[in-house]
């Protein structure tokens, strides 16, 4: 298997310039994975927000019913069926062309969900007194959510907002399932032509994790620097 | 200043406050003793609707807090509130939490806030800890930080819930000094507290409430020196 490893990694990599082929696919993974997370990101923290000020509010009630119902059904089923029903049922009359963008909505939607109970999980970490202190000085309840308890929760968010993304950009390799050129389909068709499985499994497997392997570093990062009023 | 009629607090089916009437008047300091889960910190935290009433009125400085058209935040300006754990905010420098209201209300200028925590931090010889946070200072500094981040917006009432219960013993004193000092200024305050000595020194009126009633009130010689009701007797006896 291995007698010819430079050969295969030639005809892998080099040859007719199938470089471009995974350059191209990890873009693409890229974009998708930028979207999402994007997306997951704001749907997330307006579900999280819209939670928290029904939990405080009768009238919003109806406001935390819409709100279960998606994490409910969205939490509930498998992200690729998710993918296949955004793409073969929603968009089905989409052009092929628009199909990453297809994904991306998926997904967005899908991390969304999880987004969601992490930004609220985040919000209730903080502790109450933090509210009624802020309240107490005059501060609306907008103000205070805005200048003292995102920017704390957002220290309990981070490190599983950061898994969240991790997750993401991972789960999008089944794109391939909705025709959308990826990574991971990038080696599929190169093993498809120079049927060598090993070189373009492995070489994009250490590309999904040099990727990941960057995130946390810089997660770490930010978490550290987010950290500065802790010092005691 | 502050007038409350028949105030009702139930939780669930717990019914916390009773029936309370009241006037504060501009000047006084009234000091709530009682044995825990009396209600006193309840009725404290309606004062300025952070617990809002199940039925009854609480008026201040003429403005009927318990509407529903009442501009609460308008109103809480002008009530400045300390919390038994100090609830500074952790992610802002001392001289930011001070100034973080002032400025968010648009009170006041950057100028003139930066140099109304600097006079205040003075006062309560902290000025060096204007760049530190929460976190860096003791227990007893947090709270005189929290009393100065409640001056900072010029109240007209101070409510105190039972600021020193969360400190070490050998930090309750400049805490206690600090209110003292404030009273002796002219400033209206309203405490809860279990600190006796506070009490029979600061107060000008002592309540005692038990089970969400107020059962007794006086001025602090005849609230300790010769107490009328029974469970107040009772209650002194093992407190004092």
């Amino acid at each position: 298997m291995f007698d010819n490893l430079g050969q295969q990694i030639y005809n892998t990599l080099v040859a007719n310039d199938r470089w471009t082929m995974f350059l191209d696919g990890l873009l693409v993974t890229l974009m998708i994975a930028g979207i999402a997370v994007l997306m997951g990101v704001v749907i997330g923290s307006f579900v999280a927000i819209a939670k928290v000020n029904a939990a405080r509010n009768k009238r919003l009630k109806w406001l935390n019913v819409i709100c279960d119902i998606y994490l409910t059904v969205i939490r509930g089923t498998p992200v690729l069926v998710q993918l296949l029903i955004m793409y073969y049922i929603v968009f089905a009359a989409a052009p092929i062309e628009m199909a990453p963008y297809v994904a991306a909505l998926a997904f967005g939607i899908n991390s969304g969900a999880y987004v969601a109970e992490i930004v609220r999980s985040g919000i209730m970490a903080v502790p109450r007194g933090q509210m009624e202190a802020g309240r107490s000085l005059g501060l609306t309840n907008g103000m205070t959510m805005r200048t003292i308890i995102f920017p704390q929760a957002i220290k309990n968010i981070l490190p599983a907002l950061g898994n969240e993304f991790i997750v993401l950009f991972k789960e999008t390799s089944i794109v391939g399932y909705v025709a959308v050129q990826d990574l991971t389909r990038a080696a599929e068709l190169v093993r498809s032509r120079t049927m060598d499985a090993f070189v373009p499994l492995i070489f994009i497997a250490l590309v999904y994790l040099g990727i990941v392997m960057l995130i946390t570093w810089a997660l770490r990062k930010l978490e550290k620097k987010l950290a500065q009023s802790d010092v005691r | 200043m502050i007038i409350v009629k028949e105030l009702c607090k139930q939780f669930h089916n717990n019914m916390v406050l009773k029936g309370i009437d009241e006037h504060i008047e501009r000047g006084e300091k009234v000091v709530i003793v009682g044995p825990s889960g009396s209600g006193k910190s309840t009725f404290l935290r309606c004062l300025n609707m952070l617990e809002v009433p199940t039925s009854g009125e609480i008026w201040f400085e003429g403005k009927l807090l318990t509407a529903p058209d009442t501009d609460i935040d308008k109103v809480r300006q002008k009530m400045g509130m300390v919390f038994q754990q100090f609830n500074l905010f952790p992610h802002k420098t001392v001289g930011q939490n001070i100034m973080l209201a002032p400025l968010k209300l648009g009170l006041m200028t950057e100028e003139e806030a930066q140099e109304r925590a600097e006079s205040l931090l003075k006062r309560i010889g902290l000025s060096d800890k204007i760049d530190s946070y929460p976190s860096q200072l003791s227990g007893g500094q947090q709270q005189r930080v929290a009393i100065v981040r409640a001056l900072a917006m010029n109240p007209d009432v101070m409510l105190f819930d039972e600021p020193t219960s969360a400190l070490d013993p050998e930090m309750v004193g400049e805490v206690l000094d600090f209110m003292h000092a404030l009273a002796d200024e002219g400033m209206t305050m309203v405490v809860v507290t279990h600190e006796m000595g506070f009490a029979k020194e600061v107060a000008t009126r002592c309540l005692f409430m038990d089970e969400g009633k107020i059962l007794e009130q006086a001025p602090p010689k005849e609230f300790f020196g010769s107490p009328k009701n029974a469970r107040l007797q009772d209650f002194l006896s093992k407190v004092l």
